[in-house]
């Protein structure tokens, strides 16, 4: 009990001691309260009504995309815009429509001022109509004072002076969508737009630059005072593309009136691409200026999808354009010598089933030369045969098909390069000879698209480089899909012997000058003259009762289902500078007729204009869209 | 039955006896300070009892049965409870290092789906049941013995150590002090104190190295305000602005220009006292703060009346707590702290806070009603 006694005291003594520390503590509290709020009160009172910093950030401009010799094919232009801070305007929708009585406001305009609303901090900023007339921007500056948290904004907007002409290669963009934010507080300002697609995308980190910062002194009512200090932040950089203006812009008109149809042009030995073309396509401008969902519907189900860049994103069967890698497989795998001699009736018999060669009659005695020149199906049947298919697709591979071949845009897709064992893991089937036979004349699985086939061209007649094609001069730091190779590194080989591609060349030759299947299409210009391949490929099965009665010409035939028209071609034969390949889908005619006068027209203007001697070329004459302001 | 005997007298109460001798005018001070949050938050939501007001009220609702039926259970049985409800709270603790979700870049929080739970909260109380339960069952003759602080030393340090993890400093700092003070109430030798004093001020540059980056920038933007006007210092500068210009008379309810335009940061949590501030003046601050006291004068009274070391320990040792949190708050949003993150408690923000508090002043009532209660040194496991 006396114990208990002690411990109650002693509990007493030392809450005492609490007490007497919390009073002191307590009146620290008070006496700071004092000191803020009536002492200093004056002072805190003025900070408050004038002195509010705020911060915020700069978008920095975004860089220009520019054409090998600097001429921009992207850039900003100035956007004046109108936009509303919910927190300052109090009731969103009565102001919205005291609005809508100075510039004109669609539904949806307000239905996404809305939906941003309730998104985005009540401060942050929403944009209701961008692009105004110099006009509308007065007419709200001049009302100002009746808009409660309404504020004008001179931004900068992305501008493409030759839309669809440059559309696939720079791609567009737009206001990142909720999936992209990344923490960078930028794309949530609301005027910020990122790359969607193309160069735009791969390159959107160098193009963005980092945000400046502004700090701003506002006043209880939220209006600026004076700016304290301002940091610029980083500009976003300039990508110079390899493409060459004037080149991009004839190959862009030349295959305009094809219903739908791709076209590449590069230098074989860099892997720049010069030209890249694929019809139809689209005006990159609606999409920065804010696309409809009616108008984004119509682009994504048109069954010609402008939105893909069929150099890249097109596969189709390669037809007798394959023919290059079979020969060189069979070349260089020994299945077969320049002077291997196949006799060609016109058709070949493998068990009951009858193989036929594109010429009915058939070619005769031909040699390695004499098949690529006259394109022999039944050579190529057979000298597919010998080499099997598995060492051709080997062969394909390494001239740069059946994979994606790294180009720096987006949307490449791989083709399809089949062997025994993908046809084992896909189908589970066994492969079968006659598969090898129709292989060897780029039908049945093989599947590639333009770029892999100017690649493919590009390695056999730079002397069997690896070269790796790109679409920038100078890969800037930090692109989506980083070159594979280092800049001025020369391409290794491929390991493919000279004697072997001096057949292809002189076979190539020969299509073209030599009475081959694209005499027609040969450049008549000395000097300019251009090796090159047809193809033509299937895209349905010809009926035996067809063949037999050629009742269907092609025009008898629904679009759909007419054959794809290809060429490959180089120039100058004498020592080759550069490279092209042309589809033409559902053409109706045969490569040689449909797809290689464009090859020859596109291979003269490059060798008139020629860019890789490093001068810039004219634009074409009155043909341009619009001219880009300096 | 026979150990029985240490506990005199009024063994059993019925129910309506202990009603009857509930401290009604304690609760309704808890509910008139829970009433001031309640219209701060409304305020903090520039007018709405949306997002925070109306789901405050409901939690006060929950929180006031919590508090009578913790009032009324013997504090015998929460005597009996004291360990387990500890090491509840310390692996609910260590889970959130686990499973834990992140709030402003700190794992505080344990989201159980239903309910989204924020251990430390409950640790506060649990520490102090803990420590209080120990106690007890020292007596003055053993106090003296170093050996006897070894335990409850470790009961403070494991969720400190937990806490300090997530990372949340502020909260560290709490446990250790209310753990402090309780050690001070139940006798531990000065020299003692003054011993740790020493060692852990030689232990300030090493702790330094482990804070983090943030940590150690509060600190010294608290030591130098002006050194970073734009970044963590914002904080503190713009509350402070907020308070000084609402003056005397403040600029009325709803009508504070700093934190309806959102230069006040966390006007709901931890800046609320700043908007009550800014709102009604230093008179509405001291008005608050008179509710607080009065409250803990209350609670002191009950720790000086209750029989039983434990029921003094505990009733204090809530209290202090209470008062410490009151303090870090006011003094952190008023610039002569750093900001450590702090809610100011019954008026801030947040279910888990409201509901520790309102159960921890529940034990106080409790040890009220059951103030003569004795109970032997283990009194516990013999009496019950």
């Amino acid at each position: 009990m006396q114990l208990d006694q002690f411990q109650s005291k002693q509990f007493g003594r030392r809450a005492a001691f609490i007490v007497g520390g919390k009073l002191v503590l307590l009146s620290a509290l008070v006496g700071r309260m004092y000191y803020l709020q009536v002492l200093q009160s004056e002072r805190y009172q003025t900070l408050a009504e004038d002195n509010r910093i705020n911060l915020r950030l700069l978008p920095p401009p975004r860089g220009r995309i520019l054409d090998r010799f600097g001429r921009p094919v992207a850039l900003n232009r100035q956007n004046y815009r109108v936009v509303i801070v919910p927190e300052d305007a109090g009731d969103l929708s009565a102001t919205l429509e005291r609005l809508a009585q100075v510039v004109p406001l669609a539904d949806p305009e307000r239905r996404r001022v809305f939906r941003d609303a309730e998104r985005k901090r009540p401060f942050v900023p929403i944009t209701v109509r961008e692009n105004l007339s110099w006009e509308e921007f007065s007419r709200v500056e001049v009302n100002m004072p009746d808009l409660a948290g309404v504020r004008t904004e001179v931004g900068r907007i992305r501008d493409y002076p030759y839309g669809p002409s440059f559309a696939h290669i720079v791609g567009y963009v737009a206001v990142a969508s909720d999936k992209e934010l990344d923490g960078d507080p930028l794309l949530e300002l609301p005027d910020f737009r990122i790359g969607k697609a193309g160069a735009e995308k791969v390159y959107d980190l160098a193009l963005r630059g980092s945000a400046g910062t502004t700090q701003v002194e506002v006043n209880a009512r939220g209006r600026d005072i004076r700016e304290l200090a301002r940091d610029e932040g980083e500009p976003g950089k300039d990508v110079t593309l390899s493409i060459d203006f004037g080149l991009q812009q004839f190959l862009t008109q030349r295959i305009a009136n094809e219903r739908s149809a791709a076209a590449v042009l590069m230098d074989p030995h860099s892997g720049e691409v010069l030209a890249m073309a694929s019809t139809p396509s689209f005006e990159p401008n609606e999409f920065n200026e804010g696309l409809s969902a009616a108008r984004w519907q119509a682009l994504t189900s048109d069954p010609l999808s402008p939105l893909t860049n069929k150099v890249i994103g097109g596969q189709y069967p390669p037809g007798s354009t394959f023919k290059v890698a079979v020969a060189l497989a069979a070349l260089e795998s020994g299945a077969a010598t320049p002077n291997s001699k196949v006799n060609c009736p016109g058709y070949l018999e493998l068990g009951d089933t009858r193989f036929h060669c594109w010429k009915p009659q058939g070619h005769g005695l031909l040699d390695m030369h004499g098949g690529i020149k006259n394109s022999c199906d039944v050579y190529f049947y057979e000298t597919a045969r010998r080499t099997g298919v598995d060492r051709i697709a080997e062969m394909a591979r390494r001239l740069g098909m059946g994979a994606p071949t790294g180009i720096d845009l987006t949307g490449e897709r791989p083709g399809l390069i089949p062997t025994r064992a993908w046809k084992k893991a896909t189908l589970g089937q066994s492969w079968t000879q006659g598969e090898t036979l129709v292989t060897g004349i780029g039908q049945g699985f093989v599947l590639t698209t333009p770029l892999q086939l100017v690649l493919m061209l590009s390695r056999v007649v730079n002397g069997g480089k690896a070269v790796v094609p790109r679409i920038v001069r100078k890969p800037p730091e930090g692109g989506l899909i980083q070159a594979s190779l280092a800049e001025g590194e020369p391409p290794p080989s491929l390991g493919i012997s000279d004697a072997s591609l001096q057949v292809l060349l002189s076979g190539m030759n020969a299509v073209v000058n030599d009475g081959g299947t694209a005499h027609g299409a040969r450049i008549a210009q000395p000097g300019m003259e251009m090796g090159g391949k047809s193809g033509t490929s299937q895209v349905r099965r010809i009926t035996a009762a067809e063949r037999e009665h050629k009742k269907r010409g092609p025009e008898d035939r629904p679009w759909r289902e007419r054959d794809n028209a290809l060429f490959i071609a180089y120039a100058p034969v004498s020592a080759p500078r550069y490279a092209c390949a042309i589809v033409i889908e559902h053409a109706g005619s045969g490569g040689s007729i449909a797809a290689a006068p464009i090859a020859r027209d596109l291979l003269i203007e490059a060798q008139t204009r020629d860019p890789l001697s490093g001068k810039p070329s004219e634009p074409l004459a009155g043909r341009g869209k619009r001219e880009v302001p300096s | 039955m026979a150990s029985f005997g240490h506990i005199r007298g009024e063994v059993r109460m019925s129910l309506a006896e202990k009603l009857w001798q509930v401290n009604w005018s304690l609760v309704l001070l808890v509910a008139l300070l829970c009433g001031i949050g309640f219209a701060m938050l409304y305020s903090a939501a520039n007018g709405s009892w949306d997002p925070w007001a109306s789901r405050q009220m409901i939690r006060f609702g929950v929180g006031l049965l919590l508090m009578l039926g913790a009032a009324l259970v013997d504090i015998r049985h929460w005597m009996r409870l004291a360990y387990p409800i500890y090491f509840v709270a310390l692996v609910l603790l260590g889970a959130v290092d686990v499973v834990g979700a992140d709030a402003m870049g700190a794992q505080r929080w344990l989201d159980l789906k239903v309910v989204q739970l924020q251990p430390s909260e409950i640790m506060k109380v649990a520490l102090v049941l803990a420590l209080a339960r120990y106690f007890h069952g020292i007596g003055p003759e053993q106090i003296g013995r170093i050996t006897v602080v070894f335990v409850p030393l470790l009961l403070v340090a494991a969720p400190v150590f937990l806490v300090l993890k997530q990372p949340d400093l502020g909260t560290a700092i709490m446990l250790l002090a209310s753990g402090g003070v309780l050690f001070f109430l139940a006798g531990v030798r000065l020299w003692k104190f003054a011993a740790v004093l020493v060692a852990g001020l030689g232990a300030v540059p090493l702790a330094w190295h482990f804070l983090h980056g943030y940590q150690k920038a509060r600190i010294l933007t608290f030591l130098d305000p002006e050194r970073d006007p734009l970044g963590t210092g914002y904080h503190i500068l713009q509350s402070k602005i907020a308070l000084g210009s609402g003056g005397i008379l403040g600029k009325g309810f709803l009508e504070g220009t700093q934190s309806h335009l959102n230069f006040l940061p966390e006007k709901a949590t931890d800046f609320i006292f700043t908007m009550l501030a800014e709102e009604f003046g230093i008179i509405g601050g001291l008005a608050l703060l008179s509710l607080y006291v009065l409250l803990i004068v209350y609670g002191i009274a009950v720790a000086l009346r209750a029989r039983s070391q434990f029921g003094r320990l505990l009733a204090m040792g809530v209290t202090v707590t209470f008062f410490l949190y009151v303090f870090v708050n006011i003094a952190m949003v008023m610039g002569l702290i750093p900001v450590v993150g702090v809610p100011l408690p019954l008026v801030s923000y947040g279910g888990t806070a409201m509901l520790s508090i309102l159960f921890a002043f529940g034990l106080v009532i409790g040890v009220y009603v059951h103030r003569d209660v004795r109970i032997g040194r283990r009194g516990v496991e013999s009496g019950l």
